[in-house]
């Protein structure tokens, strides 16, 4: 069983909701990223996704854009993420991790061998932005082989065929993007959410996770209600941003530690 | 035969939809739409009757004969896109467009825009049709550009400076991709050239054919037959294609693509994917010969003209390529500025600077070949938005 399916499974048992957090690999720094996941573990997290910056995010806000350009600046590239994770397995062996990003570092590097690092370094599952189900064969075939777990994204915009085209491929877990807009922009409606969920709760038998747009502990809890998983991306990643290096770690596990509390009550 | 794209908007394994999920809903209804469009007698009479009493059209084809004359080979002939309404090719896309965005009821247009040319054009056929329009331009490139700028301005639009990356049309296009993805149901992008997310290649393409459909007519009236070598610049590749395709079941036609060289292709300093052999990628919905590192980040382009500066190009090119059926070639900074000097001297016409790259590379193999032998230059734009660029070169103040 996969380190995804296991973790909701026993989300599941213990009647919690996961909680998944987003940092930006190599931001603020490459040192300091490991020990973030760690921290971002200890504070309550579930599964972690770990951004694989790219020089055109053409899906994310400013908060996001601006965490990417400083890891670019680092000299994060996608071989050096996959050592990150290798690096966080040396202690962690339970917490999922998927990476989340643009699909050209991957097609730079290849699928093939990208799977196959996937798979020895520890890595779960693996969320390319702007790969839909459409252009996801290859990708799909070589994450398979490997056990990586194919995330999908969904939209308020995706109808009823294509939740059902995305019910087929996807594993792991279906992240549900709950408004129409970049990363960290505009506010979550919430009854727009409720009203999606049955539709894609109809054809979509993983966990759904719900993201963009959660910026607080009262939303994160409001939105856990409603489905099994809360994804926080750019609040996160302004943290890292507003603090300092020696602080960084701290002040994200608190946050973390906040938004943990408001989604057990 | 040649049919591409296939029903998936792959050209070979190049083009299809590489988008984020929230935006694929809105290219599918796009696709339909103009699938549904784009035979419909109605549009298409209210699309010619547009090129021809607001663009302007047929445009002329000219015989640069004194160009020709001093570089004692083939004659060089230019297809006068100069000519249209708005001072460039990039109006017959727009006007397209904007004809299909009317009729799926969006009333505010967005587009990205690198020299200027398709983002005036933009706010042209907005202004034209009531429409609300957005332009996205690089911070640089508004430097560069100032004179359209304001032009865009007049014609009622909000030209927004996009600061992020390398501030250039790159940036513009993923700018414009987040405000379309968040306002996806109000929104039409009208994407300026043949590339982008399956239908953009095709549609534009489409649109951009009356260029070589009409070339196709005017030459034999002309000469009696058709050009042995037809030529245009390649950014994304839109006035290229709409010259090219028509002529690609043209027997003895041969075709080239110029695309810029900057400061040569060693200096790793150009915009020219194709002439160096990029490297196959996915940015901006398509998989096409796209510059990036070794790690898949794209870098950083450079090129003296802005609309040429882009990474990328349209995915029917690499196609084009890649079976061989047209040559591309690169023109660097140099080549391309002594082109714009000899036709503003030899023939009275100031080019755009993109189109100077085709110009200068019929310049460069004229000379080579007979006299008897016929090059068909595109010349896509007029060079009035260039004057700041060019007399900064020349280290004029105006």
């Amino acid at each position: 069983m996969s380190r995804i399916q296991i973790t909701f499974d026993k989300l599941k048992q213990q009647q919690r909701k996961a909680l998944i957090p987003f940092i930006t690999a190599g931001d603020p720094s490459q040192p300091l990223t490991v020990p973030l996941l760690h921290g971002l573990v200890s504070a309550g997290a579930d599964v972690l996704e770990l951004g694989v910056p790219f020089s055109d995010p053409m899906a994310d806000g400013p908060v996001i854009q601006r965490a990417s350009e400083r890891a670019l600046k680092n000299g994060m590239s996608l071989r050096g993420v996959l050592g990150m994770v290798a690096e966080f397995r040396k202690q962690d062996a339970t917490t999922p991790v998927v990476l989340m990003g643009y699909g050209n570092p991957i097609e730079a590097m290849g699928w093939e061998v990208f799977a196959q690092r996937c798979a020895e370094v520890g890595v779960d599952g693996v969320l390319t932005v702007d790969f839909p189900p459409e252009e996801s064969h290859e990708a799909f075939e070589h994450l398979q082989r490997h056990h990586i777990a194919p995330i999908f994204l969904l939209a308020p915009t995706t109808n009823e065929a294509r939740i059902q085209q995305v019910a087929k491929l996807a594993r792991g877990y279906v992240y549900y993007v709950s408004l129409k807009g970049v990363t960290g922009s505009g506010s979550i409606d919430l009854s727009a959410i409720e009203d999606k969920l049955p539709q894609l709760r109809k054809h979509i038998k993983l966990p759904i996770g719900v993201g963009f747009g959660i910026r607080d502990a009262a939303t994160a809890k409001a939105v856990a209600k409603l489905c099994d998983g809360v994804v926080v991306g750019s609040r996160i990643v302004q943290e890292v941003e507003n603090s300092t290096e020696q602080n960084v770690v701290a002040n994200v596990s608190k946050l973390v530690r906040e938004l943990r509390q408001a989604i057990d009550q | 035969m040649y049919n591409y794209p296939d029903s998936s908007g792959h050209f070979g394994q190049f083009g299809g939809i590489y988008m984020a999920e929230t935006l694929i809903p809105a290219v599918e209804e796009l696709r339909q739409q103009y699938l549904r469009f784009r035979d419909d007698p109605e549009f298409k009479a209210e699309f010619a009757y547009e090129l021809k009493h607001y663009v302007g059209r047929p445009s002329p084809i000219y015989h640069a004969k004194r160009l020709s004359d001093s570089l004692g080979g083939a004659q060089i002939y230019l297809k006068r896109e100069d000519l249209n309404h708005t001072g460039a090719h990039k109006i017959n896309n727009a006007i397209g467009q904007a004809l299909l965005a009317k009729r799926m009821g969006k009333k505010r247009v967005i587009a990205e825009t690198g020299a200027g040319m398709h983002g005036v054009a933009t706010a042209t056929v907005a202004a034209r049709f009531g429409m609300e329009c957005i332009v996205y331009m690089g911070a640089e490139d508004i430097q560069r550009q100032a004179p359209n700028v304001f032009r865009m301005k007049l014609l009622g639009a909000t030209v927004v400076p996009v600061e992020s990356g390398s501030k250039t049309l790159k940036d513009a296009c993923n700018e414009a991709i987040r405000d379309w993805v968040t306002n996806v149901e109000s929104t039409f992008y009208i994407f300026g050239t043949a590339a982008g997310p399956h239908p953009y290649p095709m549609m534009v393409r489409d649109f951009q054919c009356v260029i070589g459909n009409e070339a196709k007519v005017q030459m034999p009236e002309m000469i009696g037959r058709q050009p042995d070598v037809v030529i245009a610049c390649v950014g994304g590749g839109s006035n290229a294609i709409g010259l090219f395709h028509p002529y690609i079941e043209v027997p003895n036609v041969q075709i080239i693509g110029v695309e810029a060289g900057g400061f040569g292709i060693a200096s790793g300093k150009h915009a020219a994917p194709l002439t160096a052999n990029a490297k196959v990628g996915v940015l901006h919905g398509n998989k096409v010969n796209l510059m990036q590192d070794e790690n898949g980040q794209i870098i950083e382009t450079h090129s003296i003209s802005a609309g040429l500066d882009y990474p990328g190009v349209g995915p029917e090119h690499c196609l084009l390529k890649e079976i061989g059926r047209a040559q591309y070639v690169a023109i660097n900074d140099d080549e391309a500025l002594a082109a714009f000097d000899s036709l503003c001297r030899f023939e009275g016409i100031i080019p755009a600077l993109e189109s100077s790259h085709a110009l200068a590379h019929a310049i460069k193999i004229a000379p080579t070949m007979a006299k008897d032998k016929v090059l068909l230059v595109n010349l896509s734009g007029r060079g009035d938005k260039d004057m700041n660029t060019v007399a900064r070169i020349k280290g004029i103040t105006l």
